[in-house]
Order: C-alpha cells, then sequence, then structure tokens
C-alpha cells in the first residue's frame, strides 16, 4: 500500500491549529509513517499538489487568495477537513463582518499608521466583504471545530482518515474549545 | 329596555322612513369614503336643500355596497345603483329618481358580481345608516338578542349555534357552538367575550367593512354570545388602523348604552354586560388569540403556549370566548332563523356564507359574500369578472400570508374549509388575492416572506431566525444568485418552521412558499438553474455585501 | 384539609413513571435522569416555551409540545428523543448560531455556557445556514455588569429573574422578531437604570456570555445557578 497524502492549508487563522498540529509531538512520527505531508506552511511546497487524500483546512475564507485556494484544495483533494473554528464558523476572523471592509481597511491602514498611510492595491490580496467559513464555499467532508482543536483531537482525526474510518468529533471538542 | 320599546323603536323609525319617497344612499365606508363619496353625499345633501324636498327625499350615509373598484356608489330608491358617481352628479341623480337613470353613471346590478351573492352577514351594509342604532332595530336589529334574552336559555342559544354548523370566520375554522359550549362549561368567577377585529392579512378588508357598515350586528352577536357562555364583560380589539371602524364602534357602543341593550339588567333581566375597544397598534401577531390576550392586558403582544386555551383560561387568567368579527355577525341571523336554517346554506361541513375581499387581478374588487361551495372559477371569472386586458389565470391566493397560491387546476375546487386546506391553502380570514401571468410566484412567495418575518413576534427561534433565513433565500432566488443547497434549506426550513414554531403565524408561515413550490415548481428551477424569471418581474439584482 | 394530590402514571421513552397532576413533561422527566434540552426553561422561574428545543413527541398526537409546560396526562407515551426531534433540535440550535454572533473562543462563558454544551451534546459540528453577522451593541455602562447583545439567544431569563424573583422588572424586551432585544428600564442605558438594584441575578440565569460581570476574561465567567430553587422553595415555605 502505498503512502497516503497529506496536505495542510493556512487560510485566515492565527496558525493555532497548527501549533496544535505540531504538538502531536511524537506522534507526528505515527503520522508521517501513514502519509506524506505533501503541502503544509510547514514545509517547503509552492503549489498545492494534485491528488491529495486528506485535506486540514486552518482559518475562514476572508481574501479573494483564500477563495481561488480554497476552490483549488477542493479540486485536488478527496477529503477536506475544515479544522478549527476559524475554518468552520469564521471565529475570530468573522467578527470583523458587522463592520464592513471599509471600517478594516481604515483601522489597518489609514488610522493606525503614521507614514505614508493608504489602502495596499497590490500584494496585498483583496478582503472579500465578509469572511465565511469553508463550507459556504467549497464541500467540506469533515468539520473540526475547537479554538484549536487539541492535539488529541487532531491525532485522532488525522489517522482514523488515513485508515479510511471517519472520525466521530463531538465527544473530543466543540466550538471554542 | 323591554320588547316593547324595542318595537316602538322600530315603529317610530319606520314610520318616520315612510314619509320619504325618495331615497338616495351613499356609500361611506372607507373605500368610498377615499374616492370623496364624503363628497358626493354632502353634493346631494345639498342639492336637496336647494331644491326644498328635504321632507320628501332623504340622503343616507350607508355602508359598503361591495363593488369597491367602482366607487363612490350610490343606490336610489329607485333600484338603480349608480358608479363612480362626483358631487357634480347630484342634480342629475336626483332629476333620475322618478324618470329615466343617468346612463353614464349607470352599474349595472344585474350581472354575476351582485346575483351570486348571498347577504346575511352583509344584509344590512349598504342599506342602513351605521351610525343611527334606529335604524339598525328598524331592519330587525337587536330582535335576536331580545328572543334569546325572553325566550330561550342559554343552552338553547348554542343548541341553536351547534346545530347552525357555524364555524370561526377568523381563519381556523374551529365550530364555534363547540367553542362556546366550552367557555359556557368553564368555571370562573369572571368570564370574558372577545371580538376579534385585528385584521391583518394583506388585502383582507372583510371585519372592516362589517363594522364600518353594521357595527350593530356585532354587539348583538357578542351580547348574545356573553348570554350564552354567561359573560359580562367584553372587548373588542380593534386595530387602530382602522379609524373609521373605531369611530363607528364607539358610536355604537355609546348608542346601545342609551337605549339600554348595553350595560346592567338588560331587558329586565339579570343579564348585564358591558363592552370595551381596546386598539391594537399593529402588529399581526396579535390576532392570535393569546397574544391578543395579552395584549388586551397590558401585556407585550406575544402568544403563548396552548393548552390552556383561553376557554379555559384566557383573559386574566378566566374563561374568555374569542371570535371573529364575521363569527359575530352571523349570529343574529342564526338566533332569529334558527340554526337549521342556516345549515342549510353551504356546503355538508361548511355551512352559511364567508365573506370575501376580492383583489389583485380581477375586473371587479371588492366585497363579496357567498355561500361556501362556490366554485374558485365562480369566484375569479363570474363574480369576479374575469382577468383584465385578456391576461391569462395564473393562481389565486388565499389566506393572506398563513394561506397558499392555488393554480388554475384548483378552479374547479368548491371553496370551503376542508378542499382548501386539502389543497394546500387555507380558508383564512377571507383575502382572496388573483394573480394573473405577469406575476412571479417566487416574487409572491418572497412578498409573503417579507410579511411574516417583519411580523414575527421573536418570542420563538424557529420563527424569528427560521422566517430570516427563509426571506434570505428566497431573496436569493430572485436575484438569481440561489444554488441548489439554498432550495434544499428552504425546504428544511418550511418543514422546521411548520412543526415547532410556537404560534400559528409561524406554523403557517412556510404556506405560501410550500404551495407555489408545489404547484409552481418549475419557475423555482427557472430561477435558480436558468437564472431567469418566467414572468419577467425578478431583475438579476447587485448582490450586497451579506448576500 | 390537605389533599392527596393525584398522581398520573406515564411512560416517557419506554420507561414507566409517575407525576403529580400538575407537574410537566420536563419535570418528570427531569427527576427520572431523562434529559431534555432546553435554554429558555429554567427552575424556578416562569415557563414560556418559547427556544422550542424541549419539543417531545406524544403518541396520538399530530403536534410536537414542548415537555416545559405541558403536564403530564394518565397513560401519556412521550417521546424525547427520536431522530426527527434530533434534527429539529440541531436546525433550532443552527439557526440561533447564526443569528447573532457568537463566538465562543473569545466568549467570557466559553467551557460554561450551556448553548455552547448544547451543541455538542446535540452533535452539532458546523452551522449548514449561513450566519448573519449582524452588527450588535455591547452596553458596559454598569459598574459592574455587562451585556453583550452578540451573545443574547432572548431566552428571556433575565426579563423573567428580574421580574419574578427580583421584582424590579428592569428587563424587558423590545422591538419584534428578528430586531427585537432585551433592554433595560426604557431602552436606556443599564448604567443609569433608576430600577436596577444591581443583585446580579440575571448575571447568573443568563445561559451564555450575553450577561457578566466586569473583569472576568474568557472563560471566566462562572454562573451561579443554586440561589434560584433556593429561593424560591424558601418563599413557598413561608407561604
Amino acid at each position: 500500500m502505498s503512502k497516503k497524502r497529506l496536505a495542510t492549508v493556512w487560510l485566515d487563522g492565527c496558525s493555532g491549529c497548527h501549533m496544535s498540529f505540531l504538538d502531536m509531538d511524537e506522534r507526528l512520527l505515527t503520522v508521517a509513517g501513514m502519509a506524506d505531508l505533501v503541502y503544509s506552511p510547514l514545509v517547503d511546497a509552492k503549489e498545492f499538489p494534485e491528488n491529495v487524500d486528506v485535506a486540514l483546512v486552518e482559518g475562514a475564507v476572508s481574501s479573494e487568495e483564500d477563495l481561488h485556494k480554497i476552490k483549488l484544495v477542493r479540486e485536488r483533494t478527496k477529503t477536506l477537513v475544515s479544522l478549527g473554528d476559524c475554518a468552520v464558523t469564521a471565529n475570530v476572523p468573522g467578527m470583523r463582518n458587522p463592520f464592513g471592509t471599509k471600517a478594516v481597511y481604515d483601522r489597518a491602514y489609514r488610522e493606525n499608521v503614521t507614514f505614508d498611510p493608504g489602502i495596499p492595491d497590490q500584494v496585498v490580496p483583496a478582503l472579500l466583504p465578509n469572511s465565511r467559513p469553508v463550507h459556504e464555499f467549497v464541500k467540506v467532508d469533515v468539520f473540526v471545530p475547537g479554538c484549536p482543536p487539541s492535539a488529541e483531537t487532531i491525532y485522532y482525526v488525522v489517522t482514523e482518515l488515513l485508515e479510511g474510518r471517519q472520525p466521530e468529533v463531538t465527544t473530543k471538542t466543540r466550538f471554542g474549545s | 329596555m323591554t320588547p316593547e320599546e324595542l318595537d316602538q323603536i322600530a315603529e317610530t323609525e319606520r314610520e318616520a322612513q315612510s314619509h320619504f319617497t325618495q331615497r338616495v344612499n351613499v356609500c361611506v365606508a372607507a373605500g368610498c369614503l377615499s374616492c370623496q363619496s364624503q363628497a358626493v353625499k354632502d353634493g346631494l345633501d345639498q342639492e336637496v336643500d336647494r331644491r326644498g324636498t328635504k321632507d320628501q327625499c332623504q340622503v343616507k350615509g350607508v355602508g359598503c355596497m361591495g363593488l369597491c373598484s367602482e366607487g363612490p356608489l350610490v343606490s336610489t330608491s329607485a333600484g338603480v345603483l349608480y358608479k363612480k358617481v362626483e358631487a357634480a352628479d347630484s342634480a342629475a341623480i336626483l332629476d333620475s329618481l322618478d324618470g329615466t337613470p343617468v346612463s353614464r353613471l349607470v352599474c349595472p346590478t344585474d350581472v354575476p358580481f351582485f346575483q351570486r351573492q348571498k347577504k346575511i352577514v352583509l344584509e344590512n351594509s349598504g342599506v342602513i345608516d351605521p351610525d343611527r342604532v334606529e335604524d339598525y332595530i328598524a331592519a330587525n336589529g337587536y330582535t335576536a338578542l331580545i328572543k334569546a334574552l325572553t325566550e330561550m336559555t342559554s343552552r338553547e342559544v348554542i343548541d341553536h349555534i351547534t346545530k347552525s354548523g357555524l364555524r370561526g370566520r377568523g381563519g381556523a375554522g374551529y365550530p364555534t357552538g363547540l367553542k362556546w359550549s366550552t367557555v359556557s362549561k368553564s368555571v370562573g368567577t369572571q368570564k370574558y367575550v372577545i371580538c376579534n377585529a385585528d385584521e391583518g392579512d394583506p388585502g383582507a378588508f372583510m371585519d372592516r367593512s362589517v363594522l364600518e357598515s353594521d357595527p350593530h350586528r356585532v354587539l348583538e352577536g357578542m351580547l348574545i354570545a356573553a348570554y350564552a357562555v354567561g359573560a359580562s364583560e367584553g372587548y373588542i380589539y380593534v386595530r387602530a388602523e382602522y379609524p373609521l371602524a373605531i369611530k363607528r364602534l364607539k358610536n355604537a357602543i355609546r348608542q346601545a348604552e342609551r337605549v339600554g341593550l348595553l350595560g346592567a339588567n338588560i331587558c329586565g333581566t339579570r343579564f348585564s354586560f358591558r363592552v370595551d375597544l381596546r386598539l391594537g397598534a399593529g402588529a399581526f401577531v396579535c390576532g392570535e388569540e393569546t397574544a391578543l390576550i395579552a395584549s388586551v392586558e397590558g401585556k407585550r403582544g406575544t402568544p403563548r403556549p396552548r393548552p390552556p386555551y383561553p376557554a379555559m383560561e384566557g383573559l386574566f387568567g378566566q374563561p374568555t370566548l374569542i371570535n371573529n368579527v364575521e363569527t359575530f355577525a352571523n349570529i343574529a341571523p342564526i338566533i332569529r332563523n334558527g340554526g337549521e336554517w342556516y345549515a342549510q346554506i353551504g356546503t355538508e361541513k361548511s355551512k352559511g356564507t364567508k365573506v370575501f375581499a376580492l383583489a389583485g387581478r380581477v375586473e371587479n374588487t371588492g366585497l363579496v359574500e357567498v355561500p361556501m361551495g362556490v366554485s374558485l372559477r365562480e369566484m375569479v371569472f363570474d363574480i369576479g369578472g374575469g382577468i383584465p386586458e385578456g391576461r391569462k389565470f395564473k393562481a389565486v391566493q388565499t389566506g393572506g400570508p398563513s394561506g397558499g397560491c392555488l393554480p388554475s387546476d384548483c378552479l374547479d375546487m368548491p371553496v370551503d374549509y376542508e378542499s382548501l386546506a386539502r389543497a394546500g391553502s387555507i380558508m383564512g380570514s377571507g383575502g382572496m388575492i388573483v394573480m394573473d401571468e405577469s406575476s412571479c410566484m417566487v416574487d409572491v412567495a418572497k412578498y409573503f416572506m417579507d410579511f411574516c418575518m417583519t411580523e414575527s413576534c421573536g418570542k420563538c427561534i424557529p420563527c424569528r431566525v427560521g422566517t430570516y433565513q427563509m426571506h434570505r433565500i428566497l431573496t436569493a432566488i430572485g436575484n438569481m444568485t440561489a444554488t441548489a443547497q439554498d432550495m434544499k434549506m428552504l425546504e428544511e426550513l418550511c418543514d422546521l418552521l411548520k412543526h415547532t414554531s410556537l404560534c400559528g403565524l409561524g406554523q403557517s408561515a412556510p404556506n405560501p412558499v410550500v404551495s407555489t413550490l408545489r404547484s409552481f415548481a418549475e419557475e423555482y428551477r427557472a430561477h435558480v438553474e436558468e437564472h431567469k424569471c418566467p414572468a419577467g418581474v425578478c431583475g438579476a439584482q447587485p448582490v450586497g455585501e451579506t448576500a | 384539609m390537605r389533599q392527596a394530590a393525584p398522581v398520573k402514571t406515564l411512560k416517557i421513552d419506554g420507561r414507566d413513571l409517575s407525576g403529580r397532576q400538575e407537574e410537566t413533561i420536563l419535570d418528570v422527566a427531569r427527576q427520572n435522569g431523562i434529559f431534555i434540552p432546553r435554554l429558555c426553561e429554567m427552575d424556578g422561574l416562569s415557563d414560556v416555551g418559547a427556544c422550542r428545543l424541549c419539543l417531545v413527541e406524544i403518541k396520538g398526537q399530530n403536534k410536537l409540545l414542548p415537555a416545559c409546560v405541558t403536564v403530564v396526562e394518565e397513560g401519556m407515551e412521550v417521546t424525547t428523543d427520536s431522530e426527527r426531534l434530533q434534527g429539529y433540535r440541531r436546525m433550532i440550535l443552527e439557526l440561533l448560531f447564526t443569528e447573532r454572533n457568537h463566538v465562543c473562543s473569545v466568549c467570557v462563558s466559553n467551557g460554561h455556557c450551556e448553548m455552547q454544551m448544547l451543541a455538542q451534546r446535540l452533535g452539532i459540528t458546523h452551522v449548514h445556514f449561513p450566519y448573519r453577522y449582524p452588527k450588535e451593541e455591547v452596553d458596559a455602562s454598569h459598574d459592574r455588569f455587562v451585556i453583550d447583545h452578540n451573545r443574547c439567544i432572548l431566552c428571556t431569563r433575565c426579563v423573567r429573574v428580574c421580574d419574578e424573583i427580583e421584582g424590579a422588572h428592569t428587563w424587558d424586551i423590545m422591538g419584534r422578531g428578528i430586531d427585537a432585544k432585551v433592554i433595560t428600564d426604557l431602552n436606556e442605558p443599564w448604567g443609569s437604570s433608576e430600577t436596577c438594584t444591581s443583585c446580579g441575578k440575571c448575571i447568573h440565569v443568563c445561559p451564555t456570555g450575553a450577561l457578566f460581570e466586569k473583569g472576568r476574561s474568557v472563560a471566566e465567567m462562572l454562573k451561579r445557578r443554586q440561589f434560584l430553587p433556593y429561593l424560591t422553595m424558601m418563599r413557598e415555605e413561608n407561604e
């Protein structure tokens, strides 16, 4: 049996879910024995590859780049996992939604800036009107709420999926945990 | 007030009226008033004054004559109905009383709109002066009350109502006799009778018209009900948006008190009854009986779970009878003529007549009273006069925001409680909106959902948030941005609201969506899959931030 | 003279149980360790049947009935946890999550919130209805307490405890439908309320982090509920 192909993706989130992923510590070795990490902010791969078996997605969809990325991930992945509250509910990134993008840009690029304030029109991806959960844009196969989900939960979910089983997460994690 | 005194008033009034050899009745209900019928009446009065024929010719303000679309309406003792009358026509009309009618103003009455009607509730509408109790009494008014009080036990009154087969005209069609009997058997230190005049369905104006045209009839119904169930206090809960109805009701209550038909020891019996008005502040949900009761009590008008039903624990925790205006308006004729008489009219399970407010894409819009069981086709094409401008019939919406849209294959269905329910709509309070091919059914569903969302009280979660979500989806469909998942969600929400909402408003809020999804699925599909609105109503609008 | 309270026997989820005639299905279920979810009901307050989470099926009845206000009847057969009920409950709770801005991770009640716990218990891993993201206010004008409308679910426990137990009736509801909100006095800042006694009962009956004490950070707001049944019991004994 060839090794499974695992990826992790970082959209609009604090990277806490990736930290929790690393918190698996020595169990990472078990995971590494089951799958190759073919794409991740933790490894050096520029392009999201084809034929990914399991992709863990951290973060909400907040910008045009996020949207572009998640569509690509969906296309190339068998099992897409929304990992953590930002991916599942939009969580903290979504707290900007009631205020509108203009207020966010102004706060970030004008009000608190002393040197050359102005909204960037290149390099920084444009914000979507709202920051929204992943499943509002693409089909999500597994939801793992938590802020962040514990290393224990992530280990359980990843190993179950790599072994072809459907994880049952509600006893292990919840919104905000 | 004794039976003899009542007779005396009737005699005096009839005697006074018999002096007039000529009569001109001008509709002064809200429909005609809104197109200047007061000026018409003033014009006629002045003309009569000028001619010095005040002793022979009576000009009277009367209630609704039904064909509101042709107002202001004027009828004369020569048996002619005039339409779209202006004050300047006064002389011509007076001239015509003994001669040939003013042909340019004549409104033909030998048409189905008038011929197919059977008037029980509206028997006095357009005939008597709603501001004069004497006129009502001269038209046999309050004889049913006197009969009940002096010749019948409360049990016998209820028996007649039960035998009549009358069902609640507010919408749900609960047997009136059964409700009365329950309240009469309930135990309480004080019982109440409430008249629900919080008519709020878009396009419905039956109750308003009855109150404006014949307020005493409603009071008489309430009095008989109070006698039957053992109540001594009553409230009429009428929406503040009906100022004319309120004015006429207040006047009617004052007059009834003056002649001793309201108050203590009515007709020399032990029966006493007092009525007070409560004005609703425009919340649709206050038409729901438990919300209405809360509002009368001075609380926030929100419904509460039933049981206990108001018949057991209603106003101030006491047994309370709540009936709708039209239900009460049916009572006096039933007592006058007997329950069996009423039961002969209508269908097996839906007895009597029903008043409908006919509106939308039909030639004749207005108020009609027909026997239960006439077909929708008769309503739309005979009484309604068909669809204007040669367009094609598409659907008829009954029951307001709680009802549904019935397509053309339902046209031959009889209009009664059961048939309408089977077809996925409800009788409701009597609004009937006709739609032709220029109406988009998604847009119609969205309109009603917008209404339900705005009128949800917010107490229970399914209705408060569910109507918002349904409205969002319907808006998306109209904007051609909805997806297949949205459609699935819409159906889920229909089911959720129907089965989990606290009160009737939430439970029936999905009806317009369910019924259009069933009969006009193709239109929804066209919006979602082809991004097209077959009726050309919905346009692709810019998608807002939250869309 | 004290009359013997008539007792009814009924079945809940197949178990033969009994209850006094004035007791509700929820009372009997609770006494027997049968869990029925709810968010508006609270022991010691009047019942409003508003959250619709405690709806149960009763054999022979078309309608689902709220367990918190439906009194037991002889021979009643109640089902509290069918698949259909679970589906409705999940949807209702999901709708609640979409209504305002419930961000558990930054909430003072994280880990102690009835809504959060219920979501987990009902197996909700995500909300499939779109979120509304409304702009809601936070009123921190009171010396000791804060109301964060982002987290309010309109259960009206605060309204009822303030009216029925404290007797102040500082809280009430204004607006309707999706625009309804709890207010202090006539929609004045809580801090300038002349009726509020600052007793804090509303804080502790609030099922979420909408009402909390100042100075509490994420997950620090523990609510103490014991006072309510105790107060009610003492009052009844003194009557």
